[in-house]
């Protein structure tokens, strides 16, 4: 008990050397906090992605459309429980150069979109509303707090895929139903889409974009997966169908140099940690070489010594651990303030907190152990000469 | 006034090896960091920008976003074809190139994973128009057939992209004839054929877009104000190639930046507290010296200047290392989707006298924030009681 008082009597000394100490560690350990939420963030599509919905899509690629009869098709195969689509619409909303003007649109069909996202919850009035009027949208609660949408809105924008004015009545807000729940899309019908393009751009087809499929249970993700592709493979567009997991993994993986080079970027950090700790331990044993000298003529054993070292470094280390988390939350919600609709989801996992904390206590024990080693190996006269 | 001389300055960073190389290694991890980034959003801007030739202009339809969702029909590449604002090529035909803009998926050698390249059907006149793009084995493409030209982004990066293979999309083969080198544009990642051999594959009846040289190349905007007036032209949109890319570079640029300033920001707090604390403890330590150069006659403005310089010169060294550790960066390049174009782009990392200046500065301006404090303890002792320190 007396040994760890002198632990604490030590860090006092240099009150305001510990502080700062803390201090860059907390520093360091918010931004390893931050790096990972945002890493985590870029696959919240996957951990939010159903385990019994798939989607087909075009072989060659997204970009192209497949047939709408193929919905009665894909329906009758086997293990299909449900089969609805949508198409990506795009669209320019205000200032292009604004991120916040930015957020998924889809055309979808409204008699089964909902039904297959259970995690988009929309009050029955709404729905019903969206369903009977043909212009009618729904939109996230988080997009309609961005922009202040509100029921009865007329939201505008200028088409880029499609051409030419766009405009819809806000009809119904969603609200997720976990935090992985993406709130910020917008949704509205597809026949509307159909419509407005036969009179626009006479001739041009227009297509689903994508189906999404709904099984009766994950075990039949391959067997109908594998169904539906053979039925299609030698039609003008044959499909690719994947689960909605291993589907969002792909948009991912697009990104996958930039999470890579962030990951790289965490690791820097827990370097940089490393470095300010080492150089105060380091500091503060050098300032104390005689004390350790005198403590062993006491009596005290290398070992002991080297105790208090590590002690001190893991205090330092794990207080500046502490207060980078209690940071970390405050920095994620500016972040995600300064990038909206980059990252739809955003959240602090509980995994971060602890590999936070996991890389200061790591810091801790590194940085002691040079200066901890000395002190073992110092002879006791040659501490005793050494002038600070 | 007297000033201290470097050499003290030198003298008391080297008597403390340890922590000053630490401090420099904090130093220069941050501005490695720093340095890194802004390199990696000038790579890319680079790439898309050298993209745009300077005399070329890009037709696309009114408010389309890039070259994916436009769509450009016959009429208005025949009109554009007997304009006069159009340069002619050798042979008095129109320099203007007709394109299809596609995107495929294909299998990265590495990861295995599926990713998204962009497929662009040109005229005859697409090489002529872009003289930057070069094939580098094998030959170009026969119009009429189902060959194809592949930039070497693709061929380096994708399975069974080589010389000789064949390609399966479009429903039909279509056959590699040619390894191109575009010079580290975006070229590099796409793949050229035939433009009416992909639309027939596609079942697509119109262009993406239309690009071609202007006859004069100061002749923008006046080009661009005659053909506005024609009714023909009403739903396309003209713009030079080097904006229409820089544009298409805004975005991950701007995301990259944002985030890399972000996390730096973060990073050279914790590098000034390192700074800090190595500045303090040299003021503690040197207590007595500090006060035998007082008592010399040195004033407390050269004390708090030579205390100053020895923060901004571990800065400086941390800074130069940092950004010679980033030049090794310029040998990586990375690939990733363009949102903006959906598919994969490769680029590296570009360092430019700018970034090395701009990173020098923030090392500065590290050191100086770090030891302003320390400084000023240390100018501030009393002499007296300087010199009775232990």
């Amino acid at each position: 008990m007396k040994l760890l008082r002198l632990v604490f009597k030590n860090l006092f000394r240099h009150r305001l050397r510990t502080a700062l100490t803390m201090l860059g560690i907390a520093t360091a350990v918010m931004a390893f906090g931050l790096i990972r939420t945002i890493v985590g963030a870029w696959n919240a599509g996957v951990t939010g992605a159903a385990a019994n919905r798939m989607i087909t899509r075009h072989r060659v690629s997204l970009i192209f459309p497949i047939p709408l009869p193929y919905r009665n098709e894909i329906a009758r195969v086997p293990g299909v429980t449900g089969v609805s689509w949508a198409n990506w619409f795009g669209g320019v909303y205000g200032d292009p150069n604004d991120f916040k003007n930015f957020w998924p649109r889809f055309a979808v069909d409204p008699e089964t979109y909902f039904d297959l996202y259970p995690e988009f919850q929309l009050p029955p009035d709404q729905l019903a509303a969206f369903k009977k009027e043909r212009n009618a949208c729904v939109i996230g609660r988080k997009l309609a707090q961005q922009h202040g949408f509100k029921l009865g809105d007329v939201i505008t924008m200028e088409g880029d895929i499609y051409a030419g004015r766009w405009q819809w009545v806000v009809r119904g807000i969603y609200t997720g139903r976990d935090p992985s729940t993406d709130e910020t899309q917008m949704f509205f019908q597809f026949a509307y889409l159909f419509e407005q393009v036969r009179q626009r751009e006479p001739g041009r087809p227009v297509d689903a974009g994508f189906y999404v499929l709904r099984v009766g249970s994950p075990d039949a993700l391959a067997r109908v997966a594998s169904a539906v592709d053979t039925q299609f493979v030698n039609s003008r567009a044959p499909t690719k169908t994947e689960s909605e997991k291993e589907f969002q993994q792909s948009f991912v993986q697009m990104s996958s140099a930039i999470i890579t080079s962030l990951q790289v970027i965490s690791v820097v950090i827990v370097a940089i940690i490393l470095l300010v700790l080492a150089n105060t331990i380091v500091m503060s044993v050098r300032e104390r070489t005689r004390e350790y000298a005198v403590l062993k003529t006491l009596g005290f054993s290398g070992r002991q010594l080297a105790g208090f070292v590590f002690a001190e470094a893991l205090v330092i280390s794990l207080s500046g651990g502490v207060l980078g988390l209690l940071l970390t939350f405050p920095i994620v919600k500016g972040f995600a303030k300064a990038l909206p609709t980059f990252f739809p989801v955003i959240n602090v996992a509980p995994i971060t907190m602890a590999l936070g904390i996991g890389a200061a206590l790591l810091a801790g024990l590194a940085a002691a152990a040079i200066p901890a080693n000395r002190v073992v190996r110092m002879p006791i006269v040659i501490g005793l000469r050494t002038v600070g | 006034m007297m000033r201290i001389p470097f050499s003290y300055i030198w003298r008391s960073l080297w008597a403390r090896r340890l922590t000053t190389a630490l401090t420099i290694g904090g130093v220069a991890l941050v501005v490695f960091v720093f340095a890194g980034v802004l390199m990696l959003a000038r790579g890319l801007e680079a790439t898309l920008v050298e993209t745009g030739s300077p005399d070329n202009v890009i037709v696309l339809r009114r408010s389309a976003t890039s070259e994916l969702s436009s769509q450009v029909d016959r009429g208005t590449a025949d009109v554009l074809e007997a304009e006069s604002g159009v340069a002619r090529g050798t042979e008095g035909r129109p320099l203007l190139s007709r394109e299809v803009v596609l995107v495929i998926d294909l299998y990265k050698k590495k990861s295995n994973a599926l990713g998204n390249v962009s497929i662009r059907g040109v005229s005859a006149r697409a090489m002529e128009l872009r003289p930057g793009v070069h094939i580098v084995q094998g030959q170009p493409f026969q119009f009429g057939t189902h060959e194809v030209i592949v930039g070497k982004s693709i061929a380096s990066q994708f399975k069974g992209v080589t010389l000789g293979a064949q390609l399966a999309f479009g429903g039909d083969r279509w056959t590699v004839v040619g390894i191109a080198d575009a010079g580290g544009t975006a070229f590099d990642s796409e793949i050229w054929g035939d433009v009416d051999q992909f639309m027939q594959a596609f079942g697509r009846p119109v262009y993406s877009s239309l690009s071609f040289r202007l006859a004069n190349p100061g002749g923008f905007d006046q080009l661009k104000t005659r053909l506005q007036a024609d009714p023909r032209m009403q739903y396309v949109e003209l713009k030079h190639e080097r904006d229409y890319y820089q544009e298409q570079s805004k975005t991950l640029a701007t995301f990259i930046r944002i985030l890399g300033i972000v996390v730096t920001t973060i990073f050279s707090f914790g590098a000034m507290i390192g700074a800090m604390i190595t500045m303090y403890a040299a003021v503690a330590n040197r207590t007595v010296e500090v006060g035998t150069l007082r008592a010399l006659g040195f004033r407390r403005r050269s004390v708090l200047g030579a205390f100053l310089i020895e923060s901004v010169v571990l800065a400086l060294v941390g800074g130069a290392l940092g950004v010679a550790l980033a030049a090794f960066l310029s040998f990586a390049r990375i690939s990733v989707v363009n949102f903006q174009s959906f598919s994969e782009i490769g680029f590296g990392f570009a360092l430019s006298p700018g970034i090395v200046r701009s990173a020098l500065i923030f090392a500065v301006v590290m050191g100086v924030i770090g030891g302003f404090l320390p400084a000023m303890r240390a100018a501030r002792l009393n002499i007296v009681n300087a010199l009775r320190a232990s």
